[in-house]
């Protein structure tokens, strides 16, 4: 018997004003004609509860680019999920903050690309973006609700981290997650102008030690050590198929947001399979699930159940093998590709992300 | 008199499939025993804690005495941990 999930991301459109050069959405992005209706959301939530979720992530995209966003939180509401609004921000206005909080919803947690204009707006490529976010998050306080806010930091933001921490506690955030890039998609192609230097990541650590002393009790920060200058990989989503299930825009049912990036792998929709037989039977879930499918040095490995082999689509897109050891591991036979690309890093050129430039 | 009232964001949530009630946060959830659920249960914003403590006393027919010690220290447990506030 599979343990049962605890938490749905559900990816509502993969339309957003902005244009990060690290969108963790896929290359290839869904158009609106495809996305799941309102009462396919309603059911998907519906499914998800019954099947042990306590929470939905109600992600994109941009959320709030769906005309029913207020309709789908109330309908992961009566579901009985706890409600986490993942935005941009730059589409929420008082009217629409108002109606979202009487649709109950339970959390916001808002990006933000830099910590002043000039970089936000470069980085996600929308003028005027910062000011709204401004506007966006003293909406989410008027209103009551918590806000965290995230911080996507790389090689280009890393230097006013001290500032994010500031802008965080301006706007009235209770948590701020310091979340370095992940490189697979959009990051990938935009490696050399986004991977931080040892030196950078250095003073960074340093800055998040000193503002959690600083502000205790006030602002808690999360914080991780990226990949690339790790020695042991994360346990990606907690374990493939463990505790988290992903709906894309288009209702396919994920073990993680970026698995469609792999390939040899065929992934039920939830048109037409339910999401506890996609949890429990499907070849997709059940492809990464446990440690029988692990490579050496992965097998004999003392943690293999404590880091599940790290990230499957990291794996596949550095060394071709979808089943390959994460290269983020020292034991990796691959694990110098991470050192030279750090070393080979440099340059400011973006790649933004846009539609119909797959591959 | 102290009024708790859950912080924000926080509130309890049915787990039907594991058949428990859990507290939920955000970006985080946790599991409260059969004491900190009951008290839990009777913390709506309107009730003081003198409240909370004679509705215990009378469900579980104990001396109000004994109730209040234990309910204080749970409420300041609960005030640490982030899940109430007053």
């Amino acid at each position: 018997m599979v343990d049962a999930p605890l938490a749905l991301l559900a990816e509502l459109t993969h339309r957003c004003p902005l244009r990060c050069p690290y969108c963790s959405n896929p290359m290839e992005l869904a158009r609106a004609a495809a996305e799941l209706t309102t009462a396919e959301w309603a059911r998907v939530f519906e499914e998800a509860a019954a099947l042990g979720c306590l929470q939905v992530h109600l992600s994109g995209g941009e959320p709030t680019a769906r005309r029913d966003i207020v309709e789908i939180t109330a309908a992961a509401r009566a579901a009985g999920l706890y409600t986490n609004l993942i935005t941009a921000g730059v589409l929420l206005d008082a009217g629409l903050m108002e109606r979202l909080v009487a649709a109950g919803l339970d959390h916001v947690q808002l990006s933000v690309q830099d910590a002043d204009e000039a970089g936000a707006e470069r980085i996600g490529g929308l003028k005027g973006a910062h000011a709204a976010k401004a506007r966006a998050a003293a909406l989410v306080r008027a209103a009551g609700l918590p806000l965290t806010l995230n911080a996507v930091v790389h090689r280009q933001n890393l230097h006013n981290l001290s500032a994010l921490v500031e802008r965080a506690l301006e706007w009235g955030a209770a948590r701020l997650e310091v979340a370095h890039v992940q490189y697979y998609g959009w990051a990938l192609a935009n490696r050399d102008a986004l991977l931080p230097t040892r030196a950078q990541l250095d003073d960074a650590t340093r800055v998040v030690e000193a503002a959690r002393a600083a502000h205790k009790g006030r602002l808690v920060i999360d914080y991780v050590v990226p990949d690339y200058h790790a020695t042991r990989p994360k346990a990606c989503m907690g374990g493939w198929g463990r505790r988290f299930l992903g709906v894309s825009p288009a209702g396919n049912i994920l073990p993680c947001h970026a698995a469609e990036s792999l390939t040899g792998l065929t992934f039920p929709n939830a048109r037409e399979t339910s999401l506890a037989a996609a949890w429990a039977d499907s070849p997709a879930f059940n492809a990464f699930r446990g440690t029988a499918w692990m490579p050496e040095p992965c097998r004999g490995c003392e943690r293999r159940e404590v880091d599940w082999g790290g990230c499957r689509c990291q794996a596949f897109a550095l060394t071709g093998d979808v089943a390959a050891t994460d290269p983020a591991c020292s034991l990796s036979p691959h694990h110098g590709l991470l050192q030279a690309a750090v070393e080979h890093a440099g340059g400011e050129a973006f790649r933004y992300r846009q539609y119909g430039r797959a591959r | 008199m102290t009024i708790p009232r859950f912080a924000p964001g926080v509130r309890l949530q049915e787990d039907r499939a594991r058949n428990r009630w859990m507290v939920m946060a955000p970006e985080r959830m946790f599991l409260p025993d059969e004491t900190a659920l009951a008290v839990l249960r009777l913390v709506d914003g309107a009730r003081d804690e003198a409240a909370i403590v004679a509705a215990l006393a009378e469900e579980y027919a104990a001396p109000a005495d004994i109730i209040a010690a234990d309910v204080r220290a749970l409420l300041e447990d609960l005030r640490v941990r982030g899940a109430i506030t007053w």
